[in-house]
């Protein structure tokens, strides 16, 4: 299983029956595989599809109906159309139950950056700063460290997505919840020790005295 | 409604220096037709409020890479390499606003109101130069409202009166822009006649549309 697998898996636990999720695209997207249909969780697309379904078979796809990456998809019955005030009335308004967002930092704070990197990424927040802000629960799916470089900082360096401490933080290393006295050491990834964690988190991690190892969706 | 025009004539309606709305999400929803005729004639100096800018050859995209935009307020350009391009050379002048706002603002210019208040964007680069207002203890940001000369409408049935309906994904900005533009062109995938559009499945009141692309030849 590579790492974006694993990332996967474990934040599919984490969706609970009847909620609607929004998912960014790439490595986030991935979520729902792991989400059996027995679940009656809704997808949100924010370019506006609630009941965002799988991609349709070869020859089927309809220009008209696709995802916030602009790929194909289906959609599920029960499913609406909506425009993108309502899209993001149920975004910011806190009718959605869970996002999850890829990031490039977050820090001590529970604070993501996710949207740009000064003069080198300028693509423009879309609609991470809403997500961010309204969604009733945000989740973090990202590698752990890039390019050698760990992404969980004591201080973000890269500009703020939005003012609110995200709930949690799931990596290829580990999970790690935000909260009021820092960011706490949850869990582990099948096979990975305390000081391997340790060692690649440039953060302080609050660590309890009991990490157990992630358990995965199917 | 004024009646149907062909791209060439309705392209015509829009000057130098114009500012339009323009419906679509990566180019879903977005009146292909029109933006063709724009292209072909050439009136450059354009300010374009979008959700964002699509990719080289298909809708707005088709805009940029003709070189006719001066000035983008969009909540996303990262998969059109030429307008960051263009902004980086400083060619385009760039406001990013998050879909969200830009949205609530188009609604805000549309519908009558003097801005949005909203949490978004709050302690981020967002916030700069804006003004943060309390309302029964929360902070929010004022965002100010957006109008334009010209919204341009992808929508998917016109009746001849010009109610408008639209398909799945391709509602988006569509609806909103609707009230925005003080010229509304609307550029149907069909024109269908008046009672095919059921009245509670009209989405944009004909009343609101000056003038409907003729059908595709």
């Amino acid at each position: 299983m590579d790492a974006k697998e694993l990332i996967a898996r474990r934040v599919a636990r984490e969706i609970m029956p009847g909620m609607l999720v929004n998912l960014g695209i790439g490595l986030p997207s991935m979520v729902a595989t792991y989400v059996p249909a027995s679940l009656g969780v809704f997808f949100q697309a924010e370019n506006g599809v609630i009941g965002l379904g799988a991609r349709p078979p070869e020859g089927m796809e309809d220009r008209h109906l696709t995802d916030a990456g602009g790929g194909f998809v289906s959609a599920v019955p029960g499913a609406a159309s909506i425009d993108s005030a309502m899209s993001f009335g149920l975004i910011r308004g806190g009718h959605l139950d869970m996002t999850v967002l890829g990031g490039l930092q977050v820090d001590e704070a529970g604070h993501l950056a996710n949207w740009k990197v000064p003069g080198k990424m300028v693509p423009g927040m879309g609609g991470a700063m809403d997500l961010v802000t309204g969604a009733a629960r945000v989740i973090v799916a990202m590698q752990h460290a890039a390019k050698g470089q760990s992404k969980i900082v004591p201080k973000l360096t890269l500009p703020l997505t939005a003012l609110r401490r995200v709930d949690l933080v799931v990596t290829d290393l580990a999970v790690i919840e935000p909260g009021e006295g820092g960011l706490i050491l949850r869990e582990r990834a099948p096979g990975v020790s305390l000081d391997e964690i340790r060692a690649a988190t440039d953060a302080a991690l609050v660590i309890p005295g009991e990490v157990p190892e992630m358990t995965l969706a199917d | 409604m004024k009646g149907a025009l062909r791209p060439e004539a309705a392209a015509a309606l829009i000057p130098e220096g114009a500012s339009l709305m323009i419906g679509g999400f990566m180019a879903v929803g977005s009146p292909e037709r029109l933006i063709d005729a724009i292209v072909a004639r050439g009136v450059g100096g354009l300010t374009v409020i979008a959700n964002d800018t699509a990719m080289p050859g298909k809708g707005i995209g088709k805009l940029i890479s003709a070189g006719l935009v001066a000035r983008v307020v969009a909540s996303h350009i990262g998969l059109n390499p030429e307008t960051q391009a263009r902004m980086i050379s400083g060619e385009i002048e760039c406001e990013l606003v998050p879909q969200g706002t830009l949205i609530e603002r188009i609604r805000a210019g549309g519908m009558g109101l003097g801005g949005v208040l909203t949490p978004t964007g709050l302690a981020t680069e967002v916030e700069d130069g804006k003004q943060v207002i309390e309302v029964e203890g929360k902070r929010f940001l004022l965002e100010t409202p957006l109008r334009a000369d010209f919204a341009l409408i992808g929508a998917w049935q016109a009746d001849y009166v010009g109610n408008l309906n639209y398909m799945l994904t391709a509602h988006n900005f569509n609806p909103i822009i609707a009230l925005a533009g003080r010229t509304v062109i609307a550029e149907p995938d069909s024109i269908v006649p008046v009672g095919v559009i059921p009245p509670d499945a009209v989405k944009t009141p004909g009343v609101l549309v000056d003038h409907l692309l003729i059908r595709a030849a």
